[in-house]
């Protein structure tokens, strides 16, 4: 009896700290107005947290802290603190947020206004706004390079890369790629590029320190139509060894070696794979499934899906916190 | 002296030439020419019709393309008329030839479009963003014509691909007067064949009625039949066909040209970043984007696709560009589309909607095609006499 009682306690205990050592998924769904929240190591959600209409890209700040959510549809960008999952601020964006990438010094926020093709970058500290750059039509994908000396732009219907100098906030180089590029990434060191292009099918690798392609990819899966294949989402291991791709309707995640490019593995996922993290080991890789409306944990050693979790509609973004 | 001279004359010559280079820029211009004849009067007049439908397509597509060229070096204009009549519409483009244009979006009917091509220049390139007619993408084919606007076949194969795969294969056909209507309702009855549909039932429209007071007697006597499994209407400019749905003899859906229908677009299309064009088409034109805005879009969105990949606006060059692999048009429809290169057709999945929201999007799987599944819809190359390119 008295070991029952012990072990009923222990439980509790565990139960009670597994909050504040879990680590945490955040996915933002778009068309639920809604972040789902998971607890990667039980793979379940383990909460639901209202947010503004639309939410599409999300991220951490620099401290692990906050999380920054475009409210597409409220053209706002906003603030949630991550201990009390409480909207706190927001921030002035500019129309139709939709992606957006924190410099390394966590205080310059550049967001692509997907409506009125600019860019805007907000200091978060005071909420100035520093500057609002002219891009192409729709801009998407944003990224700032790792030593924070670029800022990167695709605009969908312009299919180009704006290289955009952060201290200036000038544009200092146009990139023609595929068309509809949707994102980019940097490799740890800032030296390449990765760029995605959804209706090219391809993945563009920019040398950074020329600023020209050296390298475009293509992906071909069998038993799906090549029209399918639309690369979206990219995500790198800071080892410098893989790069996985997410490729949309195809419903697939392209395993690439990130030294040769060449095309690994495709690994099914769920339904219009769109955006994709990897926790803070970098052995779990959770992909967001638009239409299927749930997210794929991969376990990157075995390179297999392990875990489809169901989120809500239409989840776009899903960002790992690697300090939970 | 006279070294010296030369030698400032040299620099000053140099200076001279390389001016123009330093400010190099490339001018698009693009020609649209829209007419249509008068639809008369119809029934259904409770929504009309926007009368600038194409024209603001072009103008979004020139906007979309100069955000491109500003980057590039490139600017784009376009001069546009919304003509009267037919004679008004021939002259302005004759106009516009003789200020040196060479690139022309035609919103017209198949007459018209023809007439005007046959005024142009060897070299002027047209698209068509205005006839449905598929007797252009069949015979009369021209090499320097390229269309837009899914033809009447690509539509009916689209309906005739989604009952057969509800397998609502059973239907009764309505069919109204006009020539356009029996394009429609022809195009249907080669769709049927080719995907195993049984139209049980083929009527003509012949009712005058005013069916705003008598559309629930009439027509369900109209549509007695022993049994069908949808009701097919063909009536493009709206005449009596939205009076249909709900007044049928059986409890069945309606679908053509009204009810659910196949289009280019529509504003519940939203999928694949449509949202946006859709947000910045109403932007510019304060209403909601529709398959004719939709073709003007796309034909001068592929010319600045052209334009960005080859730096010239040179229609032959623009042409060969367009039809060769390097072309890729993104149009919001979920995946590349091209030019077919027998007739000048462009590929697209065709949006089954109804006014308020997307039913689905041809071509279905299981409906399988060795080069393209878009090819599944229309007229595909053995099944067409047009060889533009060879």
């Amino acid at each position: 009896m008295k070991s029952l009682l012990k072990k009923t306690a222990l439980a509790a205990m565990i139960g009670l700290s597994a909050p504040a050592l879990a680590s945490l998924a955040y996915v933002s769904n778009e068309k639920d107005n809604t972040l789902s929240v998971i607890d990667i190591e039980s793979m379940e959600v383990i909460d639901t947290i209202d947010v503004g209409a639309r939410p599409r890209g999300i991220l951490l700040s620099k401290d692990h802290t906050r999380l920054y959510i475009c409210a597409s549809d409220d053209d706002t960008v906003q603030v949630l603190d991550l201990a009390t999952r409480k909207i706190i601020d927001d921030l002035p964006s500019g129309e139709d947020p939709e992606q957006f990438s924190l410099h390394p010094n966590n205080k310059h926020l550049y967001i692509a206004n997907e409506d009125d093709a600019i860019v805007t970058v907000v200091d978060v500290t005071n909420k100035d706004v520093l500057a609002q750059i002219d891009v192409g039509i729709e801009p998407e994908g944003m990224a700032v390079s790792p030593d924070g000396k670029w800022a990167v732009n695709t605009s969908e219907t312009t299919s180009m890369l704006h290289w955009i100098n952060t201290e200036t906030f000038e544009i200092e180089k146009n990139i023609v790629i595929g068309q509809r590029p949707r994102h980019v990434e940097f490799s740890k060191d800032s030296k390449i590029a990765w760029a995605s292009s959804e209706i090219g099918g391809t993945v563009h690798i920019i040398d950074v320190d020329s600023l020209e392609q050296i390298h475009e990819m293509s992906f071909k899966v069998r038993g799906v139509n090549q029209d399918r294949v639309q690369p979206v989402g990219i995500k790198l291991t800071s080892d410098g060894k893989y790069a996985f791709v997410a490729l949309g309707p195809a419903n697939h995640v392209a395993v690439v070696d990130a030294q040769t490019y060449e095309v690994l593995d495709y690994l099914l996922v769920g339904s219009r794979v769109w955006q994709l993290d990897l926790d803070k080991d970098e052995k779990r890789l959770f992909t967001t499934n638009g239409v299927s409306g749930d997210v794929s944990v991969v376990d990157v050693d075995a390179m297999k899906v392990i875990k489809t979790i169901k989120v809500g509609r239409y989840p776009w973004g899903v960002v790992i916190d690697p300090s939970s | 002296m006279s070294v010296l001279f030369r030698a400032a004359a040299a620099i000053l010559l140099m200076l001279l030439n390389s001016a123009p280079l330093q400010a190099e820029s490339l001018e698009v211009r693009v020609g649209y020419v829209q007419w249509h004849p008068d639809q008369g009067p119809v029934l259904s007049n409770v929504l009309p019709e926007p009368e600038d439908a194409g024209l603001k397509g072009a103008e979004l597509a020139i906007q979309d393309n100069s955000a491109t060229g500003k980057f590039l070096g490139q600017t784009y204009t376009l001069q546009s008329i919304l003509a009267s009549s037919e004679a008004e519409a021939i002259t302005a483009f004759e106009t516009m030839l003789g200020q040196g244009i060479e690139l022309f979006v035609i919103n017209a009917p198949a007459q018209t479009l023809e007439t005007i091509i046959s005024r142009g220049k060897e070299t002027t390139l047209f698209f068509n963003a205005g006839s449905r007619d598929d007797k252009l993408r069949t015979h009369e084919c021209n090499v320097n014509l390229l269309h837009n606007m899914p033809s009447y076949a690509m539509l009916t194969d689209a309906l005739a691909q989604w009952l057969n795969q509800r397998r609502w294969d059973e239907v009764f056909l309505i069919a109204g007067p006009t020539d356009a209507d029996k394009g429609w309702a022809g195009a249907f009855r080669r769709s049927a064949k080719r995907f195993g549909l049984k139209i049980v039932e083929d009527k003509p429209w012949t009712f005058d009625a005013d069916l705003r007071r008598t559309a629930s007697k009439e027509l369900p006597l109209f549509t007695q039949a022993s049994n069908y499994d949808a009701v097919v209407v063909a009536d493009v400019r709206g005449d009596f066909g939205e009076y249909v749905p709900f007044n049928t003899w059986l409890p069945r859906p309606v679908v053509g040209t009204q009810g659910m229908s196949p289009v280019a677009w529509h504003r519940v299309v939203e999928s694949w970043g449509a949202a946006q064009l859709q947000s910045r088409f109403r932007k510019l034109a304060s209403r909601d984007m529709n398959s004719e805005d939709y073709a003007a879009w796309a034909a001068i969105r592929s010319i600045g696709t052209a334009v960005t990949g080859i730096n010239s606006g040179d229609p032959a060059k623009i042409r060969s560009f367009l039809y060769s692999d390097r072309f890729q048009l993104a149009a919001f429809k979920g995946r590349k589309l091209n030019y077919r290169d027998w007739n000048g057709q462009l590929r697209q999945p065709v949006p089954l909607v109804h006014p308020r929201g997307l039913v689905a999007r041809a071509p279905f799987e299981g409906f399988l095609h060795p080069n393209s599944d878009m090819d599944t819809l229309g007229f595909d190359k053995p099944e067409s006499n047009c060889r533009i390119n060879g």
